[in-house]
C-alpha cells in the first residue's frame, strides 16, 4: 500500500520535472506571438526564422567550436586524472582528486569572475578560447566521474598480460587499455560537449564580442517578440541534448557489458 | 632483510612518483585555472578602484564597506535563506523519491528512473528557467488551470517575481542533485538490519526513523551541501524570475563588476559570499558527525 502512495508522488514529480521541457515545443509550434494558452494554432514559421538570422548562425558556430573543443581537452585530461585515480597510490591523493573535483561544487559565478579577474590583470581579451579553459575546468570532474568508472571496471590481470608478453606501456594502452575503456571515453566527450554547449554563466562573463548560443539566446529573452522564435531554438537545443544523451548512455551501459558488470546507475 | 626493505621503499615511492606524474596534466591545469584565479580575487579584493585605476594598496576598505552597507548585507542575507530554503524543499521532495527508487523499484529497473530523473538535467539551464517564467505567469498554465478548476476567481500575482519563483525554480532544477546522492547512500544499507528492526518489535515507522534515516544522513547531507553551495551564486534564475524582491548576491557581483566598473568590490562580495558559504558546510558537516557520530 506504502508502495503504491509513493509511485503516484513518484509520477506526479516526474511530471514537475518534465514540466517545462513538455511546454516547449507546445509554444514552439504555436501559431501566436504571445507566449500563453490558449494555444493558437499549428505553425512551423518560427523554425523558419530561425534559419535567416545570421547572428542565430555566428552564435551555433561559435558553440560548436568550443564544445568540440573542450570534449576532448576534458576528456583527455580527465583520463589522466582517472587513471591516477584507479591505479596508483600517491601521497595527497585524496586532496589532489578533490582539489581537481572541485568545480563540481563551486559556483559557477565564482570560476567566472576569477577568470575573468586574471584575463583583466593580465590585460588578456577574453574569446572563444577563454571559454574553452573555462568550460574545460567545469568539465573535467563530469569526465573523470565516468572514465573512473570504466578503469575501475577494467581487469587489470589483462594489462599485465600485454606487459608480460612484450608489449611497451605505450602499446599496451593503445591495444588493451584504450579500447576497454573507449565506451567511458565516448559518453565523456558527448557528456561534456553537452554542458558545454548548454553553460551559460562563464561564456556570459568571458565571451566578449564573441557570443555563444545560451549567450545570444539571454540577449533574445529581453525582446517579447522573439520569444517564440527562442522556444523553436529551446526545442532543437533540448532534442539535440537528449539525443546525445541517449547515445552517451547507450555507450556506458555497453561499456559495463564489455567488463561483463551489472548496472549500478546513471551518471554522476 | 634491509635490502627487501629498501626495495619496497623503492617499489613505493616509483608507484607514487608514477601516480604523480599522471595525475599532473590535470592538477596543473587545475592549479592555473583555478587555484591561481581565486588567489587573484582575493588579491583584488584587498584593492581599491579609483575610477578608472586601481589603487594596488593593501586595504580593508572594499570588506569595511560590503560589511556595513545594508544594501550588501541584505542581499547575502537573502541569498543565504532563498538557498537555505531551495535546500529544505529540494531534499524534503527529493528523499521519497530516492527511497521509492532504492526500495520500491525492481532492481532491473532502477537505473531506467534514474535516467529519467537526470535527463530533464541536461537540458539547458536558461530555456528551463525561462519556462519557469511561463509557467508561473499572470496568464500562465498555474494560473490559468486554478482558475479553470474554480480553485481562484482571478490570477494569483505572488507566485512570480519574487522569493518563491526563485525557490521553486531552484528547486527544479537541482532535483538530480539530490535524488543522486540520497538514492547512493539508501542503496547502501544493509536489508537484513532493517529486518532484524522488524524481528525485534519496531513498527514500520519506527524502523524507518531508528535505521533507515540515521543510515541514509550521510546522502542527505552530501545533497543538501550538492544544493546548497551553487544555488547561493545562482544568477540566472534571480534575473528571470526574482523580480526586484528575489534579486541575489551574484547579480550584485555582475553589477558591480560590469555596470558599475568596480572589480575589487565584485571581488570583495564574491570572496564574502564563498567564505560565508564555506563556514556554513563546514558547520553543516560538523553537526552531522555529531548527530550520527555516537550512534556507530
Amino acid at each position: 500500500m506504502r508502495g503504491g502512495g509513493l509511485k503516484v508522488y513518484a509520477i506526479l514529480y516526474l511530471a514537475f520535472l518534465y514540466a517545462p521541457i513538455v511546454l516547449l515545443p507546445l509554444f514552439a509550434f504555436n501559431d501566436g506571438t504571445v507566449i500563453a494558452f490558449p494555444l493558437q494554432g499549428f505553425t512551423l514559421e518560427w523554425f523558419a526564422a530561425l534559419l535567416d538570422t545570421p547572428a542565430l548562425h555566428e552564435a551555433t558556430l561559435n558553440s560548436l567550436i568550443i564544445a568540440v573543443s573542450v570534449a576532448i581537452l576534458a576528456t583527455s585530461l580527465g583520463l589522466f586524472a582517472a587513471r591516477a585515480a584507479t591505479r596508483y597510490k600517491f601521497p595527497g591523493k585524496p586532496g589532489i582528486l578533490g582539489f581537481i573535483m572541485l568545480p563540481l561544487v563551486l559556483p559557477e559565478v565564482i570560476v567566472a569572475i576569477s577568470l575573468l579577474a586574471v584575463l583583466m590583470q593580465l590585460g588578456l581579451d577574453s574569446g572563444l578560447w577563454t571559454i574553452i579553459l573555462g568550460h574545460s575546468l567545469l568539465c573535467m570532474p563530469f569526465s573523470i566521474a565516468i572514465l573512473q568508472g570504466s578503469f575501475a571496471n577494467m581487469d587489470q590481470s589483462l594489462e599485465e598480460a600485454a606487459i608480460d608478453l612484450g608489449e611497451t606501456p605505450l602499446s599496451t594502452f593503445r591495444l588493451v587499455t584504450f579500447p576497454l575503456v573507449l565506451p567511458g571515453i565516448i559518453a565523456s566527450l558527448l557528456i561534456c560537449f553537452t554542458i558545454s554547449l548548454d553553460e551559460f554563466i562563464i561564456a556570459f562573463f568571458l565571451s566578449g564580442n564573441e557570443p555563444t548560443l545560451p549567450v545570444y539566446l539571454w540577449g533574445q529573452l529581453r525582446f517579447p517578440a522573439r520569444l517564440p522564435v527562442v522556444m523553436a531554438l529551446g526545442t532543437i537545443l533540448v532534442t539535440l541534448s537528449v539525443l546525445l544523451l541517449v547515445v552517451a548512455e547507450f555507450f556506458r551501459r555497453r561499456g559495463l557489458k564489455r567488463a561483463g558488470l551489472e548496472d549500478t546507475g546513471g551518471f554522476l | 632483510m634491509g635490502e627487501s626493505h629498501s626495495g619496497l621503499r623503492r617499489a613505493l615511492r616509483s608507484e607514487a612518483g608514477k601516480g604523480l606524474t599522471i595525475v599532473s596534466p590535470p592538477l596543473v591545469y587545475s592549479l592555473l585555472l583555478l587555484a591561481a584565479p581565486l588567489a587573484t580575487i582575493v588579491l583584488l579584493s584587498f584593492w581599491t578602484q579609483q575610477f578608472l585605476t586601481i589603487d594596488r594598496t593593501f586595504t580593508f576598505a572594499n570588506y569595511e564597506e560590503a560589511l556595513s552597507d545594508p544594501l550588501y548585507r541584505e542581499l547575502m542575507f537573502r541569498s543565504l535563506r532563498i538557498s537555505g530554503m531551495v535546500t529544505l524543499v529540494t531534499v524534503v521532495t527529493a528523499f521519497p523519491i530516492a527511497y521509492f527508487i532504492s526500495f520500491r523499484v525492481a532492481p532491473n529497473r532502477k537505473s531506467l528512473w534514474l535516467f529519467l530523473i537526470t535527463i530533464p538535467f541536461w537540458t539547458s539551464y536558461l530555456i528551463r528557467v525561462f519556462l519557469w517564467r511561463v509557467i508561473l505567469a499572470y496568464d500562465g498554465p498555474v494560473n490559468g488551470t486554478l482558475l479553470g478548476l474554480g480553485i481562484i476567481d482571478e490570477p494569483l500575482g505572488f507566485i512570480l517575481y519574487n522569493a518563491n519563483a526563485v525557490v521553486v525554480t531552484l528547486a527544479h532544477a537541482f532535483a538530480p542533485f539530490a535524488i543522486l546522492p540520497i538514492f547512493v547512500s539508501l542503496e547502501r544499507i544493509d536489508r537484513s538490519l532493517l529486518e532484524a528492526a522488524r524481528d525485534l518489535g519496531e513498527s514500520h515507522a519506527m524502523t524507518f526513523f531508528r535505521v533507515t534515516l540515521p543510515l541514509a544522513m550521510p546522502g542527505v547531507l552530501a545533497a543538501a551541501l550538492i544544493v546548497f553551495i551553487p544555488t547561493v551564486g545562482d544568477y540566472v534564475t534571480p534575473r528571470l524570475v526574482g523580480g526586484s524582491g528575489g534579486t541575489m548576491i551574484a547579480n550584485m557581483i555582475y553589477a558591480q563588476i560590469f555596470d558599475l566598473n568596480n572589480r575589487p568590490m565584485g571581488a570583495t562580495l564574491a570572496v564574502l559570499a564563498m567564505g560565508t558559504v564555506a563556514v556554513i558546510s563546514i558547520g553543516l558537516i560538523l553537526l552531522t558527525r555529531l548527530w550520527t557520530g555516537p550512534k556507530r
